[in-house]
């Protein structure tokens, strides 16, 4: 089948601001995005610039709005999309190039939550053994695969600086673990004006979470958590 | 880097306001939207709502005279839509209490969210049939 794809494009060096793009591109109903945007590359225009590599829904890189909601680009198929298909880069970034934005922010919100196993009780002689009902508490937050979707999708992120829902998702994952030790000194990070009372509970983030976390439920969660152990 | 393309690179950022023109809005985006519309919207009449009665300060006179605002039809629609908000708000605000206090509330935030709309629709439809009939009625006399 034939389908569309119209592109934002942005070149830093040339353009003064973004501006839209269209290719026609002949693709299997079952292929992803992605495999068109590749096509597109390779074949049409190499300029266009885009993340990817794993191509499979595990890196995260290729996180971009398709049809106005943040999708990976290689988990979503064009037969669900229809022959007019428009991709734009993720809200709330500096657009580097193209598809391409500047997660950094992204990141250093993520590293301030702390996302690592924190205990400094002595190592015990095998595992840190955890029950699986302890496990299961955090199961759905080590899901994160840190593309952005979530955060991208919130619009209280678009406007305002706050954690966003990913860097809470990941501190949660810790949070909830019984062998982490730190949870008092994120849960102030947390707690914070920029933390989790930000969140208006607009469920952007779990629409549009490729991994099917329930983004919201981990945030509420962390909110009654600091409600009920501090009063 | 210039100051051209800094500016440049300012222009491409998705950040701020339009960003909210970009994105295919969800369900919950709509009910946070109207959320937040309908309560500035209440805020608004509630500060003429103080400015009004503190004119009660100037003697009756004073007030009496500032209720012809309150008479004036294009008040009166807007009293209608005033009515509305506030159904939806109250109703939204108790669907925003209930994702925050009960834990299984987040699987059915969809279905909340419809049952917001019925409720808003149950409470603002017969109200809105009263003060319709009432505009009428006082506008024929």
């Amino acid at each position: 089948m034939q389908v569309t794809l119209r592109i934002q494009r942005f070149n830093p060096e040339t353009d003064s601001k973004p501006y839209y793009r269209e290719y026609t591109v002949e693709v299997e109903p079952t292929d992803r995005v992605l495999d068109a945007l590749n096509y597109i590359k390779w074949y049409q225009d190499g300029t266009l610039t885009f993340r990817r590599s794993c191509a499979h829904g595990v890196c995260g890189s290729d996180a971009m709005r398709i049809n106005g909601r943040n999708r990976l680009a290689c988990k979503v198929l064009i037969k669900d999309l229809g022959p007019k298909i428009t991709i734009e880069p993720l809200l709330g970034f500096r657009i580097i190039r193209d598809l391409v934005v500047d997660m950094e922010p992204f990141f250093a919100q993520y590293r301030g939550v702390m996302p690592y196993l924190i205990n400094d009780e002595p190592p015990p002689v095998r595992e840190r053994l955890q029950s699986p009902e302890e496990r299961a508490i955090y199961d759905d937050t080590t899901k994160c695969i840190l593309c952005a979707c979530c955060t991208a999708a919130c619009p209280i992120f678009w406007t305002t600086e706050w954690l966003g829902p990913a860097a809470i998702v990941n501190a949660h994952r810790f949070l909830f673990d019984s062998r982490d030790r730190a949870a008092e000194e994120r849960l102030a990070i947390l707690n914070q004006k920029f933390g989790v009372w930000r969140c208006r509970t607009i469920f952007n983030c779990t629409e549009a979470c490729p991994r099917g976390i329930q983004v919201t439920n981990a945030i509420e969660q962390v909110k009654r958590r600091i409600l009920f152990e501090q009063s | 880097m210039t100051t051209e393309t800094m500016r440049d690179v300012h222009r491409a950022t998705t950040r701020g306001i339009t960003a909210y023109r970009g994105y295919r809005p969800p369900p919950g985006m709509i009910s946070w939207a109207l959320h937040r519309i309908t309560g500035l919207g209440v805020l608004l009449f509630l500060l003429l709502h103080i400015v009004d009665i503190f004119l009660v300060n100037y003697g009756p006179d004073t007030f009496n005279e500032l209720l012809f605002l309150y008479r004036h039809p294009v008040f009166r629609i807007g009293e209608i839509i005033l009515v509305a908000g506030l159904y939806y708000h109250a109703a939204n605000g108790v669907r925003i209490i209930l994702i925050d206090f009960w834990p299984a509330a987040y699987r059915y935030e969809r279905q909340l969210f419809y049952g917001v709309i019925a409720v808003f629709l149950a409470g603002f439809l017969p109200t809105a049939f009263l003060m319709i009939r009432a505009m009428l009625q006082a506008g024929g006399a």
